[in-house]
């Protein structure tokens, strides 16, 4: 099936011809040609808000890329996507639909705070257990919906999505009540972690850099991993096509099972860092993550199944979380600005999608044809 | 040479796809009120007339007349404002629509309120033609015969004066099917005329009355239902002309190779669809099995590859199970092979590779060496001349005989014992039927065991050692190919047990 022609479309002088390999100049051409319409569409909202757009891209591009403080924060806002991103496009990569990176980070975030507050492990041993911890928690939160999806065939864009809501809550139940810090006053948080729980800083910046070494590292893992291991590849078969997998003999089930708790696992690491390297604390769900989860469906749609890919991708939209910053503060916008950039991208990356197996090419009717 | 009164004439109609010719100068007449059948087996070219009579696909020659009036169908809308509509052979309705909803949606209505006054017109067809169903009930409770009634009834409302019916009992029930056949007299009756898409000739006999035989794109046979016969249809439908040349030396057959006893399994579905199969096919032969499609082939194929597991019943191949770890290797030519065959957006190379990614030279330990695998796949693409030569192509770029050969390539690699082969030239150009066959024979005759699935009776014969024949998900018939007559084996197709 072809939907109905496929072949070839005139318009004036063009001519569009389906074309099924996007080469690399393509896919960056239709991808940069999304984020500019977004920009575009995002001015709307500028000059809606009564804010002159120029002067808000002018100020914005001053004061992320060219100042090193926001540019910093850019940074390290670009961990957790960097983590909970690859863990998507792993389970993308699967066809394992993990919306709830989002929950998965919380859950990491809760375990790293169980084990801060009330492990009584040496000062050494505190911070490796609580990655660990998180790890776990974060990929035991996928792996349910992976099984609820391979056993009974439950959708997992709905179950992984659902439960997120149900991390959320759990987090709201333990600072309100069993683990609400003793020094929390009115507040709802838990007590702050003791100091070898915390993760060093590069000076100057809130970079906390051993979960940036993490998160590049897991960049580079998983890549080699997909690539070039014996684990990877049936990784890849399994989601370009289930049911080569199946005449293959592949052990689907065992591949999705890993896949998602390497998913969720990586989220949760990115849940473990920012309770560890910003907060200190177990606190409110949306401080814990300004959404991370949701963004870095983002980071991996835009790494289009490339773990290192994500790479970049996730520093960009770390670098829209850091505009955030300077609209609140230099345009007195709202924060959540941000969101409505976040939405827009990804609206026009998926509408883009379809025009990556086109090629428009020049050449006019001659007479007589 | 057109008659006055022909309601639809096909002239030479042609369509062409890359390698093959799907339509071949077909002439065809269908007068009003007759209900005339359109015989062939898979890949005869009944769907690619049925696309061109609907407006899905231009013909590259040849003239349509409706009513003797040469007509260019260009669109489905053309063909339902001339008159024909086409009753699918999966029905295409929205699901969580009532019945109504969808019929008010193949309707120019209103915007307001679109359904209004449809209601009275549906309950008067159905009453006029015995149907039941609730129009209000939504499409998903419905049963496959109660949607391809309601697909009827939206070709009658849209004033169909032709109706197409493209294999309309394939998803049927027989009880469903007795009901379509006397919806079908029913038309018939009105004047209504009925184009009657099938492989079976229990059903084609009894509903139509005239059939025409399609071959290889080509109409080899036109009889009026009283001059049918149903071994003569048969001997039309899988090849008139005897090219019984043998193609494969007789080898002595060695040890048993597979072993099936009493098997039984269900289908995807749930229904029986194996009831009671036993088989042996020894190293060195060829073991064709021929059977309509949906005569149990699939299932099967899958219990032998390891796919499926049988309900009842001993597979044994080489003496293991063929789930088991200690299975002998077993290539298997799937039967769709876009579907089943290859990871379309994984190249060539690493589509060679689909079950022995793990073993050397392409792994040592976890890691994979990605020279060797490349090397390997140079190898094959030279070997199998697979075009294009390049092993980072991806594989969902590959034309039909360029596909099978990778998976050839694959299959064939290790010299497996035992050879699996599904419909292995199903759309497949010349050459590449060739290289099949070739390759087939070459394979039995250094000793491995083959177990050929085809519904390609020449094929069957031109190659094989034994033949069996499959209907009903039991073998009914089974005999030495030098003593096969086609006539008997297009019996036993047909049900006709020996």
């Amino acid at each position: 099936m072809d939907g109905g022609g496929g072949g070839l479309r005139r318009i004036g002088p063009f001519l569009i011809e389906k074309d099924l390999v996007a080469p690399p100049i393509r896919v960056l051409l239709v991808s940069a040609a999304a984020l500019a319409l977004a920009f575009l569409t995002a001015a709307l909202v500028f000059w809606a808000y009564g804010v002159d757009p120029v002067l808000a891209y002018r100020t914005i591009f001053v004061e992320t890329l060219l100042s090193s403080g926001g540019f910093a924060e850019g940074v390290r806002r670009a961990i957790p996507l960097l983590l909970a991103g690859v863990g998507l496009v792993l389970a993308f990569r699967a066809q394992f639909w993990n919306i709830g990176a989002e929950g998965q980070l919380l859950l990491g975030a809760v375990a790293a705070a169980g084990v801060a507050l009330f492990a009584p492990l040496p000062a050494a041993l505190l911070l490796p257990a609580m990655f660990l911890a998180g790890f776990v928690a974060g990929g035991l939160w996928a792996v349910l919906p992976a099984l609820l999806k391979l056993r009974l065939g439950v959708n997992d864009v709905l179950t992984t999505l659902m439960l997120n809501y149900v991390a959320v809550y759990l987090v709201e139940w333990l600072i309100h009540g069993p683990w609400r810090g003793r020094t929390a006053f009115g507040f709802a948080y838990s007590d702050r972690f003791p100091e070898p729980a915390m993760l060093p800083l590069i000076p100057g910046t809130y970079v906390h850099w051993p979960t940036l070494l993490l998160a590049l590292a897991g960049a580079l893992a998983a890549w080699f991993v997909l690539t070039h291991t014996t684990w990877g590849y049936p990784v890849r078969v399994t989601g370009d096509n289930p049911e080569a997998a199946r005449y293959a003999h592949m052990p689907v089930f065992r591949v999705v099972f890993a896949v998602a708790l390497a998913s969720g696992g990586f989220a949760g690491l990115a849940g473990v860092g920012e309770v560890a390297g910003v907060h200190g604390r177990l606190l409110e769900a949306y401080q814990i993550s300004l959404g991370y989860g949701y963004t870095a469906i983002i980071v991996a749609w835009l790494a289009r199944g490339n773990p290192l890919g994500a790479m970049l991708t996730a520093l960009f939209m770390g670098l829209i979380f850091a505009s955030g910053d300077v609209m609140k503060i230099s345009l007195q916008m709202p924060f959540r600005v941000t969101d409505v950039f976040n939405g827009l991208i990804l609206f026009f990356l998926i509408s883009s999608e379809r025009l990556l197996y086109y090629r428009v090419r020049w050449a006019p009717v001659r007479k007589g044809d | 040479m057109t008659e006055p009164d022909a309601l639809l004439t096909l002239k030479n109609v042609t369509k062409r796809f890359p390698g093959v010719v799907a339509v071949d100068g077909v002439n065809l007449e269908i007068l009003p009120g007759e209900v005339h059948a359109l015989l062939g087996e898979n890949g005869a070219g009944k769907t690619t007339l049925v696309n061109i009579l609907y407006g899905l696909y231009p013909p590259d020659a040849g003239d349509i007349y409706w009513q003797g009036r040469p007509v260019r169908i260009r669109s489905p809308q053309e063909a339902i404002r001339l008159g024909i509509g086409l009753v699918p052979q999966h029905p295409l309705l929205v699901r969580a629509h009532t019945v109504l909803e969808n019929l008010a949606l193949g309707m120019p209505r209103g915007f307001l309120l679109p359904t209004r006054g449809l209601a009275a017109r549906i309950a008067e067809l159905t009453r006029h033609y015995g149907f039941r169903f609730d129009p209000r009930a939504p499409v998903w409770q419905l049963s496959e015969g109660e949607k391809q009634r309601v697909e009827i009834v939206r070709a009658l409302l849209q004033g169909a004066r032709l109706l197409v019916l493209d294999e309309p009992t394939s998803v049927l029930t027989p009880q469903e099917a007795r009901e379509l056949f006397k919806v079908i007299r029913r038309m018939r009756s009105e004047g209504e005329a009925v184009i009657f898409i099938s492989h079976k000739l229990d059903e084609v006999l009894e509903v139509a009355d005239r059939i025409s035989v399609l071959r290889k794109g080509r109409l080899v046979g036109q009889v009026t239902r009283a001059e049918a016969d149903k071994a003569e249809l048969a001997r039309m439908m899988v090849g008139r002309q005897v090219s019984f040349e043998r193609r494969k030396p007789p080898v002595r057959p060695g040890a048993v190779v597979l072993e099936l006893k009493d098997i039984h399994a269900r289908s995807d579905r749930g229904l029986p669809a194996l009831q009671g199969v036993s088989l042996r096919v020894r190293a060195g032969e060829i073991l064709g099995l021929a059977g309509v499609a949906g005569s149990g082939q699939r299932e099967l194929i899958e219990v032998v590859t390891g796919l499926r597991r049988p309900e009842r019943g001993l597979v044994r191949v080489l003496g293991a199970a063929p789930w088991s770890g200690k299975r002998p290797r077993i290539a298997h030519i799937p039967e769709d092979r876009r579907r089943q065959g290859v990871a379309g957006g994984l190249d060539l190379a690493e589509n060679l590779l689909l079950h022995d990614y793990a073993r050397p030279p392409f792994a040592r330990g976890p890691l994979m060496d990605r020279r060797a695998v490349y090397a390997f796949a140079r190898e094959q693409i030279a070997r199998y001349r697979i075009d294009p030569p390049d092993p980072r192509t991806p594989a969902r770029l590959l034309s039909g005989g360029n596909l099978q050969k990778l998976i050839l390539a694959r299959e064939l690699h290790g010299d497996p014992p035992l050879i699996v082969a599904a419909h292995p030239t199903y759309g497949l150009d010349v050459g590449a039927t060739e290289l099949v066959h070739e390759l087939l024979i070459e394979r039995g005759r250094t000793g491995a065991a083959v177990l050929l699935v085809s519904e390609d009776l020449d094929e069957v014969l031109a190659l094989a050692d034994r033949v069996a024949v499959i209907h009903g998900g039991r073998i009914v018939g089974e005999v030495p190919v030098e003593k096969a007559d086609r006539e008997q084996i297009g019996l036993w197709m047909a049900g006709v047990e020996a």
